[in-house]
């Protein structure tokens, strides 16, 4: 076959790697641009949206605040506006969620997918591009479809203009939901096989974005600083919350969007005795392997302490957190308008005297099964919030205790208190108490963070089942043990000591 | 160049490619038969980088699949095992939209689409929308895009599958053209044995994750259907011919004017004797081998490798 001189692969573009990045990117997103606006399915929805539905809102935005001014609630209608700009925004970029799951999940359906993951781009290329692609669309159209709307509330008579400030965080607002809803749907779509199945799981995103915008519609009608030139302090709030979760989800994404996740995953199976038979393995594994444990030693000495060691940076950052949320304690209850003003010179003496009577085994038995319920309660809580908050919750729940703590020790100093009494009460059983609570709450953000960033070589779903596993280990192994033996020394051994401490 | 040395790659616990090694040299073809769900497109796809080997390691061009994976992914033309094309873009769009991410300039990628297109003739179909493609066109143009970039080596997974004669035909000529002239290193994956046998240096036939036999027709040909096989026809009756020869070969079969024998080294024993029955005045009519088809071969092997496990399990 005649053939002319081509490069042979790929040449190498001289330009910044970030710029080479972009530019593969956007030929991804050029060509899914284009083949989206061939598709009337996406285009007519956007054409009425952008260009239709605005006249409309402002049509209803006359009527309703002519017919509220009628019964002197000018406000309500006068906040109608805002909403309206909001709902004329959020309408179109829906369809980015659409967009997003046809383009990931629906070109994996059409098998089209496989020629471009062998190509030269890269994970990240091939994300960003069909992230842009699915978001500038209805980004587009929704700005255009504001623009339409603020153009004819100025030219309309009406005398209410809306605050710059409010219109820009109208505008953020809408970026970020298209951004969370793009990079959530990335997320949904790696992990299904077919449009339909991406379609029910879409509902995790559309379900809580739609309550979002409620409390968002809310905040506009009932915030104090509703007319505030610096817009309104609590959707400041949202934007922040929103882009951190962006931010959160576009590392998730990243983490799954890759060639092995999408071309592995081949069905989409709840196999729950599997999935059962996979976590047990782990959890009675000494190696990565998933060889099982030899006896309980084995176990311990290759199983549990290293499952501790491979908490690393997770304990790191939730020791720091404890002590930051500790002395953050500490300063509040220096603040003058936070002190408790405890009564001076009577506690010591009454405390020995509440406490003493309550010494008994049936009743310090109680205490000690509330003790433990109580602490196993939050921590069980705390793990579960963390599978949904990319470990978050475990450093939001857990160190609140210790906020609490950094308060009253600072009331009690105030009042002239010996501490060492509150030492007593902490430290007896906190020695064992605190590391236990560390380790829980470490391998609970651990968990959550897990899907964030899996370890290089392994997929998502084989890093949160190996980190389960480990979750789980240190949990049977020293977490409950831990406040089985922490709560039995606060409820037979602690109330001695700080008797004993109070001069009782 | 394509090498592979021990690739293995499990899924959550299944082993769908165990130790894997191959060496296909420049210009060379290596067809990869094998049952639906052997490996093969898993070996591709390790190959292409696509898809992270658990052990092992692969090197295309000179590029490890482990560390240079886009490096890797530039060198090779992939045909999937499914076309994949965009259904809405017309041909002319589609070609250009893969040439800008191989970075080939404007010109050169609409002269190699076209060139390319021609080749296959599917110029007239330039402007259609790739919806509107037959199966085979669809197959065409999938492989026009693994072309494209004029890439060293080829991985082809079953490249004439839903092809016409012709268009077949077509595409069998481009890949002998294109590793005669161009020194083109093919991977081709195939239930296809005639086309195996007609393209392939090589062979390697590939069952459950394991290659169970590697080597040319004629390796493969000796070590599991025996030695060559040929047979003599003379003029006349045989008149104990059989066994005036079989101090040089192995008879084993006769009629009345025919036999046939197995023999380890025709070039040098066929002359030899020839000579010999010429000697005794017996005029031969022909000296014909006998061809064995990869068909008996690949069958062969399979009853082999069954037995093999068989085995194992008792």
């Amino acid at each position: 076959m005649a053939t002319q001189a081509v490069p042979q692969g790929l040449p190498a573009l001289r330009l910044p790697k970030w710029r080479t990045t972009l530019s593969n990117a956007l030929i991804i997103t050029r060509r899914e641009v284009r083949d989206s606006f061939r598709d009337w399915r996406i285009i007519t929805p956007i054409i009425i949206l952008t260009f239709g539905f605005p006249f409309v809102a402002q049509f209803l935005a006359g009527k309703f605040l002519g017919f509220v001014s009628d019964y002197g609630a000018q406000i309500v209608g006068e906040r109608t506006i805002p909403f309206l700009l909001m709902i004329v925004g959020f309408f179109p970029i829906s369809i980015s969620l659409v967009i997003a799951l046809e383009t990931f999940v629906g070109e994996k359906e059409r098998r089209s997918l496989e020629p471009l993951l062998s190509t030269p781009l890269t994970n990240t290329e091939l994300y960003i591009g069909k992230t842009l692609a699915a978001m500038i669309p209805p980004l587009a159209a929704s700005i255009g479809g504001m623009l339409v709307y603020l153009f004819s509330l100025l030219t309309s008579d009406l005398g209410w203009r809306p605050p710059l400030a409010l219109v820009v965080q109208i505008m953020l607002l809408t970026v970020v939901q298209a951004l969370v809803m793009v990079t959530g749907a990335v997320v949904v779509s790696s992990q299904t096989t077919s449009t339909r199945a991406a379609n029910l799981l879409a509902s995790f995103i559309i379900i809580p974005m739609t309550l979002l915008i409620q409390a968002e519609s809310a905040i506009m009608f009932l915030a104090p600083d509703a007319e505030s030139p610096n817009g309104i302090s609590s959707l400041w709030a949202i934007i922040v919350g929103m882009i951190v979760v962006t931010i959160l989800l576009l590392r998730v994404g990243n983490a799954v969007f890759n060639r092995e996740e999408l071309l592995g995953r081949t069905i989409d199976e709840f196999n729950i005795k599997s999935i059962f038979r996979n976590i047990g393995r782990w959890i009675r594994a000494v190696d990565d392997k998933g060889s099982p444990a030899r006896n309980l030693i084995h176990w311990y000495r290759e199983g549990v302490f290293p499952a501790v060691r491979r908490l690393g940076p997770a304990a790191w950052i939730t020791i720091g957190v404890f002590i930051l949320t500790f002395l953050g304690g500490i300063t509040v209850g220096q603040l003058p308008q936070w002190q408790m003003h405890l009564p001076q010179g009577v506690l010591m003496t009454d405390a020995a005297g509440f406490i003493k009577p309550l010494l008994s085994v049936p009743t310090q038995s109680g205490a000690w099964m509330a003790i433990v319920g109580q602490n196993g309660g939050i921590l069980l809580a705390a793990f579960i919030l963390s599978l949904f908050t990319f470990g978050t919750a475990a450093l939001i729940l857990t160190p609140a205790v210790y906020f609490i703590l950094g308060y009253l020790f600072t009331q009690v100093v105030a009042a002239g208190y010996n501490p060492a009494f509150m030492l007593a009460a902490i430290l007896t059983h906190g020695i064992v108490e605190i590391p236990v609570i560390v380790l829980a709450a470490a391998a609970a953000l651990r968990m959550g963070a897990i899907v964030t960033k899996p370890p290089k070589g392994l997929t998502v779903g084989a890093a949160w089942s190996m980190t389960l596993g480990d979750t789980i280990k240190i949990a049977l192994g020293l977490v409950i043990p831990g406040l089985i033996l922490a709560g039995f020394i606060e409820a037979f051994i602690t109330p001695q000591v700080v008797v004993k401490v109070l001069g009782g | 160049m394509i090498e592979a040395h021990e690739l293995t790659k499990i899924f959550d616990g299944f082993e769908a490619v165990k130790n894997v090694s191959l060496i296909i040299p420049p210009g060379s073809v290596l067809a990869v038969l094998g049952p639906n769900g052997a490996g093969k497109t898993t070996t591709v796809r390790m190959l292409t980088s696509i898809l992270e080997p658990t052990s092992g390691w692969a090197k295309i061009d000179g590029h490890s699949v482990l560390t240079e994976p886009e490096l890797v992914r530039a060198k090779v033309g992939v045909l999937t095992e499914q076309h994949g094309l965009y259904e809405r873009m017309k041909a002319i769009e589609y070609l250009d939209f893969f040439g800008r991410i191989y970075h080939m300039s404007a010109t050169e990628r609409k002269a190699r689409s076209l060139q390319l297109m021609e080749r296959f003739d599917l110029t007239f179909a330039l402007d259609k929308r790739l919806g509107d493609y037959s199966k085979g066109m669809k197959q065409k143009l999938a492989l026009v895009r693994a072309m494209l970039h004029n890439p060293p080596v080829l991985l082809l997974d079953e490249p004439t599958s839903a092809m016409d004669p012709l268009s077949a035909k077509q595409v069998r000529d481009a890949i002998v053209e294109l590793q005669r002239d161009e020194q083109r290193t093919f991977l081709i994956t195939t239930h296809n044995l005639l086309e195996a046998q007609s393209l392939a240096n090589e062979i390697a036939i590939i069952r459950s994750g394991r290659i169970i036999a590697q080597g040319s027709m004629d390796e493969l040909a000796r070590e599991f259907v025996g030695e060559p096989v040929m047979e003599l026809r003379v003029a006349g009756v045989m008149n104990g011919l059989a066994k005036d020869i079989s101090d040089m070969v192995t008879v084993t079969e006769t009629g009345r004017d025919w036999l046939r024998y197995s023999v380890a080294e025709p070039q040098v024993t066929n002359p030899a004797l020839l000579r010999k029955i010429a000697g005794l005045g017996v005029d031969v009519v022909t000296l014909s081998p006998i061809t064995r088809s990869l068909e008996d071969i690949y069958l062969q092997v399979v009853k082999e490798d069954e037995g093999g496990k068989n085995d194992d399990q008792r």
